[in-house]
């Protein structure tokens, strides 16, 4: 047996070998320096050049023959004759950036000024871990085993513009040799557990006097074979599987068991490893070596002792262990170096010899029983690397380049916030200080690109958005390969932060944007970096990765993309071919379905491998997943593209299908049951004959297409269906579970299913395996079973689930309460009381009533499920009611803080069915005893005892209300003062309340006391607080008359702060609403008169909301306050002439029909000379005015305003005027038809309009 | 400097009301959107349609007919851009 795999081996390496050296003369290619290389690549494009595209469909030429190939950002650059067509090309700025040109320099120059990201900093201080590798789980770990592969050759593109890469044959071939790997590294893992065995079993046999191995002998790799006696005999170390990470690899010809040291080579394709030199054997030395390479370059590695990192894992690469700062080439291809912690290394034989003391002690031999700890290492030799990744481990650098100071100024760049360790990598290069001058043109170009990428990831928003822009508008004067050789790598970096991320993405897809087809070679590249965005656990990440995918698939279309992710569709691991099935069902969410499906109906249909199949229809039901109903009209095409899946023979493309089946059908629902037909019987079969997880996947396809049939046929396959789910039920299984549950869910909703056999066959053994304790344990299965419960109950009837369940109010475990309570109250929010009576009735109440008083800690359940039965049984409660007024009061006197606000909670929950029963004596009761608590110390607790007054004064009405009005307001005046935000909120509403129903109560001075309070709240960050208290001051204004209050107020107008202010003048606003402008008008426009800026404009906003709130009663006071807009109008403060515009705005709609046309028009006459402002506030309030005296005055009367500029030789002029028009034109273009001006006719055009003419 | 997104809002109010215009709208421009509109109202507005059949002396279908054919190139041809005219 082990022979024979031995030979197999043997062809198999030969096979590789083959295959290598085809795979290193095409990645030599790849190296551009030579006519070498080119030569090389000709003679491997010969697998292309047969291939002979479609002309007319991907062009013959150059498409961009006319074109410049790349357009200058800045002015110098502009070619003058383009000046020459300005004139005729009118469309051209249209819609381009208008500001003038010295502010977009100055912001330019300003970008250093500004301070670091806020955010940023505080994320630091607070030590917010945002690193992306720190969160991913092992799966998605596995994107640090894929490469970054070469560039490929842009087959489509018409002119071959990137020599030099990888075309379509040699990816494939890449894929191919990869797979074989992966394929024999299995084999090679399963060989060595087969030989495990039997050597376990010849270890037995061996006698015992053999020299038994030491701990650390064990795991060195490099044993001289001179001093074995058994030279002969292989054993188990001796085929370990090399950490293989590209292709490359000099296999070492055997010798003896031990010289196959199980090597780690890396980098560079071309670099040859000599065999390991062979030394002398002490008995310490075995110490384990440590290959890596600095450089790149072909070096021969002798054996080192490992005096510094002690490794005893042979397989861990070792890169730059000297400390260089290593290319970001190096980086990349080798992932992430786990490092070992210096602090955690074994101490080697001569430590250990100058630690002990040598005499007087032996060394002793281990006991034979003793088996070494082996497995780690071996399972990380035994793992195939390039695949799995290496273990995604990473230790901060700071202990691998102690030395390296970390620069603060960057050449070129100067002040950074800051610059991480690991910016090195990348951006070490810049500061290497060399002089720019000698580089050549491409070594600048790059150096440019990476100063930008570094302004963007570390900079200061202001420099990360101009670099972004320049990055932006120069991408196609960069070039392609500049910029994504740079950016990929980082975004590979072990050490990316989201935010990171989140920009270097954006640089892809700007870059992206303006490459359009050049992108092609690096289509690839940019997919295994964006592709594990897909599977992020954050939506946000998710989102972004799509987004670029479908612009890259625009940019690169649809026939680049096919043949750059072909390969990876039967790649052997599973990894890849999820991400590229997902990437794939964004490209056909991108381009559409039907540009698609002739490549999916292929790959569902490969014959070649199992695994294309199942990428394909993995791809059908991500698209489905991200199309939703946008797959109805190409349903048939694509079910039909899956649905022999169902019977393949591999049950993983068996079980894919049927969840892509129930993806197609919930994205379809409620159509498309005609499109399912030919996949019905194969499922249903499927369902007979399946176990375990495709069982599950085939009930979820069922439970999906069930809600889609006619009425009878759901009946029918319900039942049918209900046998096997009604089996399923006691699987142990959660998964199992789950969707056991949404089938029984997706089932009872649908019509044709009658109750009653729910009834009979479903409902004994759901709750006699879905209601139990266990389930309310795991979060997800708590809301799957509550949601499958309360759909039951839609079907058979509340009274009928609750009658089950409502003993298990009484549980012993909290948790289960929960669930059930949560579970009764839904049912009855949905359906209503109205069927459960008699007996349970009382159960119900009882259990509840327990329930909530034993249930522990916060959650609002129990509140929420209590208030809703009381509420839902309304009237009938009545019996119910005393009992739980008793526990109420005695709750409220708890000593426990929660306990007390649960009470209060609860207080105001059951307020208005106490009023229904008529209860008003318990209430008055319970109001006083809140009223004793008004001094409760904890303002959660104070903040719910408000508000259960509230609801009482609410139902029960001030005049009846225990404590009186008057005493309880007083009370609560000090409460106003409270800081607590819950306090604040429910205070102020009581009070408000008080003020507008009963102000009559309460004594006038204790109403201006009030109103003190009450202007503090107008600084409170709630927004509903704000409101309320500025309505409560309307109230009380009303109550007292608005003299006082309005001093009060105007007085706040002199404040500092712009909120206070700003509600200030709504509360003005509001009081001369409530009160009649004219009480409040004179006061108003007299403060005007202080000579302070705040104040004016305080006065004006008011005078704003006035007009705003009085509406047409505004016809009354617009001659009064003419005079003052004019004075505002004529001001030099930019903010008195808009908040004038404001009041003009609103005034002139609020009396438009009213006959105010003449002042109107005269504020417009001053009004006008404002539409040149800049600013945007106010140049928004200026036309929105405009806009008001268009409708106040006719269009007509503005369009000859509009006329004098349209035609402007000032272009600035003509835009403002063009904007006042459109406005008009969009608003009353019919009315304009009698304004026009009269324009007499020109050389050939008639521009007359001869029918206004006409008269008869 | 376009802080409110008031230059984004251009296109789309463009493609929504052709007859709108910018600083760069000539003025054949903005009169054949004009004859259009006012030819337009005529044919909307019947008894306006009427008054210009009466006095042209055509049925109205007529008369409606004509303006419709006139909203082509209601003002003549564009003038030729003025580099080309030298």
């Amino acid at each position: 047996m082990s022979s024979d795999l031995k030979e197999q081996l043997e062809v198999e390496r030969r096979n590789r070998k083959k295959l290598e050296e085809q795979a290193a003369a095409a990645s030599a290619t790849t190296t551009k320096n030579n006519a070498r290389s080119q030569k090389a690549t000709t003679r491997a494009r010969g697998f292309v050049d047969e291939i002979k595209f479609d002309t007319d469909l991907y062009g013959a030429g150059d498409k961009y023959a006319g074109f410049d190939t790349s357009i200058g950002v800045s002015e110098e650059q502009q070619n003058p004759p383009q000046q020459q067509y300005d004139d005729f090309a009118p469309q051209k700025s249209r819609f381009g950036i208008t500001a003038p040109r010295e502010l977009l320099e100055e912001l330019q120059d300003a970008a250093e000024e500004h301070s670091e990201d806020p955010l940023k900093a505080i994320q630091r201080a607070r030590g917010t871990n945002r690193v992306i590798a720190d969160r991913e789980s092992d799966y998605q770990k596995r994107r640090h085993g894929r490469q970054l592969s070469p560039e490929r050759t842009d087959a489509f593109g018409a002119s071959n513009a990137t020599e030099g890469g990888l075309n379509y044959s040699e990816a494939m071939r890449r894929v191919q040799l990869e797979n074989e790997k992966a394929d024999l590294m299995a084999k090679i893992k399963k060989a060595q557990e087969e030989k495990k065995e039997s050597q376990e079993y010849q270890q037995t046999e061996e006698d015992s006097s053999a020299r038994p191995r030491r701990m650390w002998d064990v795991e060195t790799p490099t044993h001289p074979a001179s001093t074995s006696s058994d030279t002969k005999r292989r054993n188990r170390w001796d085929q370990t599987p090399a950490d293989i990470h590209t292709t490359a690899i000099a296999e070492t010809p055997r010798r003896s068991r031990w010289d196959e040291t199980p090597k780690v080579i890396d980098g560079s394709a071309n670099s040859i490893f000599g065999e390991t030199p062979r030394r002398t054997r002490s008995r310490w030395d075995e110490t384990p070596l440590i290959i890596g390479n600095g450089t790149g370059s072909a070096v021969g590695f002798g054996a080192t002792p490992a005096g510094a990192y002690g490794l005893e894992t042979p397989s861990v690469v070792q890169i730059a262990a000297a400390g260089s700062a290593f290319s970001s080439k190096q980086q990349e291809s080798q992932q992430q170096p786990s490092a070992m912690d210096a602090r955690n290394m074994y101490q080697t034989d001569e430590e250990l010899d100058a630690l002990l003391p040598s005499e007087g002690y032996i060394i002793m031999d281990p006991p034979p029983s003793y088996v070494p700890i082996r497995t780690p290492s071996r399972k990380l030799m035994a793992t195939p690397a390039p695949l799995q990744g290496s273990e995604g481990f990473h230790i901060g650098e700071e202990t691998k380049h102690p030395e390296i100071e970390l620069p603060s100024e960057i050449p070129g760049i100067g002040a950074l916030p800051f610059f991480k360790q690991d910016d090195m990598q990348f951006f070490g290069k810049l500061l290497d200080g060399q002089n720019e001058d000698d580089m050549d043109i491409s070594e600048k170009r790059e150096r440019q690109v990476l100063r930008l990428l570094l302004k963007i990831k570390n900079g200061t928003p202001p420099m990360r958005k101009i670099a972004m822009r320049q990055i932006a508008d120069k991408a196609r004067e960069f070039g392609a390969a500049p910029i994504f050789n740079q950016v990929l790598p980082l975004l590979m970096a072990p050490s990316l932060e989201e935010q990171e991320r989140h920009l270097l993405v954006k640089v892809i897809d700007r870059a992206m944007f303006r490459l359009g087809d050049l992108v092609r070679p690096f289509v690839h590249k940019i997919l295994v970096v964006i592709e594990p965005m897909l599977i992020d656990e954050d939506r946000y990440a998710r989102a972004e990765g799509c987004e670029i995918i479908s612009n890259l698939s625009k940019a690169a279309g649809l026939p680049a993309m096919i043949a750059t992710m072909r390969p990876d569709i039967d790649h052997a691991d599973e990894y890849v071919r999820n991400t590229t099935a997902r990437a794939l069902s964004v490209v056909a969410s991108a381009l559409g379905i039907p540009a698609l499906l002739p490549f999916l109906k292929a790959v569902c249909k490969s014959k070649k491998s199992w695994q294309a199949r199942q990428t394909g229809i993995r791809i059908v039901r991500q698209t489905a997943i991200l199309m939703q109903s946008g797959i109805l009209p190409h349903l048939n095409s694509l079910v039909e593209c899956i649905g022999h899946g169902l019977e393949d023979e591999h049950q993983a493309v068996r079980t894919t299908t049927a969840l892509a089946l129930s993806a197609l059908a919930e994205a379809a629902a409620p159509y498309g049951i005609e499109s399912f037909d030919s996949i019905l019987k194969p499922l249903w079969l499927g369902i007979r004959k399946h176990r375990g997880k495709s069982l599950a996947a085939f009930l979820k396809a069922v439970g999906f297409i069930i809600p889609l049939m006619d009425v009878e046929h759901a009946n029918h396959y319900t039942r049918e269906v209900m046998l096997i789910l009604i089996r399923e039920f006691q699987s142990p299984d959660e998964y199992m579970k789950n969707i056991v549950l949404k089938v029984v869910k997706q089932c009872v909703t649908t019509p044709g299913v009658p109750a009653q056999y729910i009834k009979d066959e479903v409902l004994p053994e759901y709750f006699r395996n879905f209601w139990v304790r266990r389930m309310a344990l795991e979060r997800r299965q708590y809301y799957q079973v509550i949601d499958t419960t309360v759909e039951l109950a839609e079907k058979v009837g509340g009274a009928e689930i609750i009658t089950r369940i409502v003993l298990h109010l009484k549980d012993e475990s909290g948790p289960y309460r929960n669930m059930v309570m949560e579970a009764i109250s839904r049912i009855i929010t949905n359906l209503g009381a109205m069927d459960i009576e008699g007996r349970l009735e009382e159960l119900l109440m009882d259990g509840v009533l327990y329930a909530f008083q034993e249930q522990a800690g916060e959650g609002k359940v129990m509140l929420d499920g209590f208030g809703i039965v009381v509420n839902g049984l309304g009237t009938r409660a009545k019996p119910y009611l005393q009992q739980i007024t008793s526990a109420l009061l005695w709750r409220l006197n708890n000593q426990n803080p929660q306990i007390r606000q649960q009470a209060a909670d609860l207080v105001a929950r059951i307020a208005p069915v106490m009023k229904t029963c008529g209860e008003d004596e318990l209430m008055s009761r319970i109001s006083i005893m809140l009223y004793e608590y008004l001094g409760e110390e904890y303002p959660e607790v104070l903040g719910s005892i408000l508000g259960g007054l509230k609801s009482i004064v609410n139902v029960i009405g001030m005049s009846d209300m225990q404590p009186p009005i008057g005493d309880l307001l007083p009370r609560l005046t000090p409460i106003l003062k409270n800081r607590h935000e819950k306090v604040q909120e429910n205070c102020i509403d009581l009070v408000g309340r008080i003020a507008d129903r009963g102000a009559e109560y309460v004594s006038a001075r204790e109403w201006m006391r009030n109103c003190f309070s009450l202007v503090d709240l107008l600084r409170a960050h709630k927004k509903s607080i704000r409101r309320a208290a500025v309505n409560t001051f309307g109230y009380i204004a009303k109550a007292i008359g608005p003299q006082d209050v309005l001093a009060t107020l105007l007085n706040n107008l002199k404040v500092q702060e712009r909120q206070t202010r700003v509600c200030t003048t709504v509360a003005i606003a509001i009081v001369a609403e409530t009160c009649a402008p004219f009480t409040v008008l004179p006061a108003l426009m007299n403060e005007y008169r202080v000579p302070e800026l705040n104040v004016q404009n305080g006065v004006l906003k008011s005078i704003s909301f006035l007009f705003e709130y009085i509406g047409d009663m505004g016809k009354d006071y617009v001659n009064a306050v003419t005079s003052l807009l004019e004075d505002a109008l004529l001001d030099r403060d930019l903010v008195h002439r808009q908040q004038a515009a404001s009041v003009i705005k609103h005034m002139a709609l609020g009396v438009a029909g009213l006959n105010n046309e003449d002042p109107v028009l005269h504020l417009l006459n001053y009004l006008w000379p404002n539409i040149f402002e800049t600013s945007p506030h106010s140049i928004c309030a200026v036309l929105e005015a405009i806009e008001s005296c268009r409708v106040c005055l006719g269009p007509g009367r503005v369009l000859q305003y509009t006329l004098q500029g349209m035609f402007h030789p000032a272009r600035k002029v003509r835009e403002v005027y063009w904007r006042i028009y459109n406005m008009m034109y969009v608003a009353s273009q019919p009315a304009l038809v009698a304004f026009y001006p009269r324009i007499e006719n020109e050389n050939k055009n008639t521009y007359r309009r001869y029918e206004l003419d006409y008269t008869i | 400097m376009d802080k409110f997104g008031m230059h984004s809002q251009t296109e789309q109010l463009h493609a929504r009301h052709v007859g709108t215009g910018n600083a760069d709208t000539t003025k054949h421009q903005w009169l054949a959107h004009q004859h259009r509109d006012t030819l337009a109202h005529y044919v909307a507005d019947n008894s306006l349609a009427t008054y210009i059949s009466i006095a042209e002396g055509e049925t109205v279908a007529r008369t409606k007919f004509n303006m419709l054919q006139r909203m082509q190139q209601p003002c003549g041809p564009p003038p030729l851009p003025p580099a080309v005219e030298e």
